[in-house]
């Protein structure tokens, strides 16, 4: 997690794309300006950054099943806990489940559990449309491979599809 | 139509915490009911999972846009309710 960049995702765990489900690895880091102030004495990655992890774990299962070729983004949460406090060092792992795909928009739910103990859930809006600028797609793809985001599936044949054909959506 | 008045209605209503008396077929989601692009997003997911449908939404925007189309062809209710019903016709067709 480079919290300066807004790069919640070290690492996808697993992608499920009939289930359309995503589960990543997010790490929160032991040293950050923000536990400076947030807070001294008592460090804690603050809330808005659980949402922001939850978000940004729909919106990759999102612009992954959309074979990104559309940009996602935040436009509401909803039902949003923050169950217990999250520390510096602690993983979090976050499951994103797509619930439901609409005319440029999508509602997802998401979970994030640290040592399998759940620590926030929301259910998230996401409002999609295509890229604004070409190197916002390029950047993102970029994410995708390093976080490992697996960008190939078997087709009917067994064989993995190159993304281009990819329609799951 | 009334039974799908009736729904989107009363998802509006519980959405938009609007009154239910205050929406009437003639009533323009936008220009009378005061609903946003954001809060239609939650009123378009209800209806999507109420009637089985996805409301072109997309289609209608850019309609909009480039003037093929007026908002009250989309968004009064009762021409939202047609839509709707031409939808579920042709999910079932």
């Amino acid at each position: 997690m480079r919290l300066e960049y807004f790069q919640m995702i070290d690492k996808v765990l697993a992608l499920d794309l009939e289930a359309r489900t995503l589960k990543s690895a997010n790490v929160v880091p032991e040293q950050s300006p923000i536990f400076e102030g947030h807070f001294p004495g008592h460090p804690l990655l603050p809330g808005v950054l659980l949402f922001e992890i939850m978000a940004q774990s729909c919106g990759m299962l999102l612009l992954r099943l959309h074979n990104f070729d559309r940009m996602a983004f935040l436009a509401s949460v909803d039902k949003g806990k923050l169950r217990t406090f999250v520390t510096p060092g602690q993983t979090i792992e976050v499951h994103a489940e797509l619930v439901h795909d609409g005319s440029g928009y999508a509602r997802l739910k998401a979970e994030g559990r640290v040592e399998g103990k759940l620590v926030c859930n929301a259910e998230v809006t996401l409002k999609t449309m295509p890229f604004p600028a070409p190197e916002l797609r390029g950047y993102l793809l970029s994410t995708a491979e390093r976080i490992g985001m697996p960008m190939a599936c078997p087709d009917t044949d067994g064989a993995a599809a190159p993304l281009g054909k990819l329609a799951h959506v | 139509m009334s039974s799908t008045f009736d729904t989107v209605a009363n998802i509006i209503a519980e959405t938009c915490d609007i009154p239910r008396e205050n929406i009437t077929p003639d009533s323009h989601a936008i220009d009378d009911l005061g609903i946003d692009s954001l809060d239609f997003l939650d009123i378009a997911f209800a209806i999507d999972k109420a009637f089985g449908i996805k409301l072109p939404l997309e289609q209608w925007t850019q309609e909009v846009n480039e003037g093929k189309a007026t908002t009250e062809q989309y968004f009064v209710l009762k021409n939202l309710c047609a839509r709707i019903d031409e939808l579920i016709a042709a999910k079932s067709a």
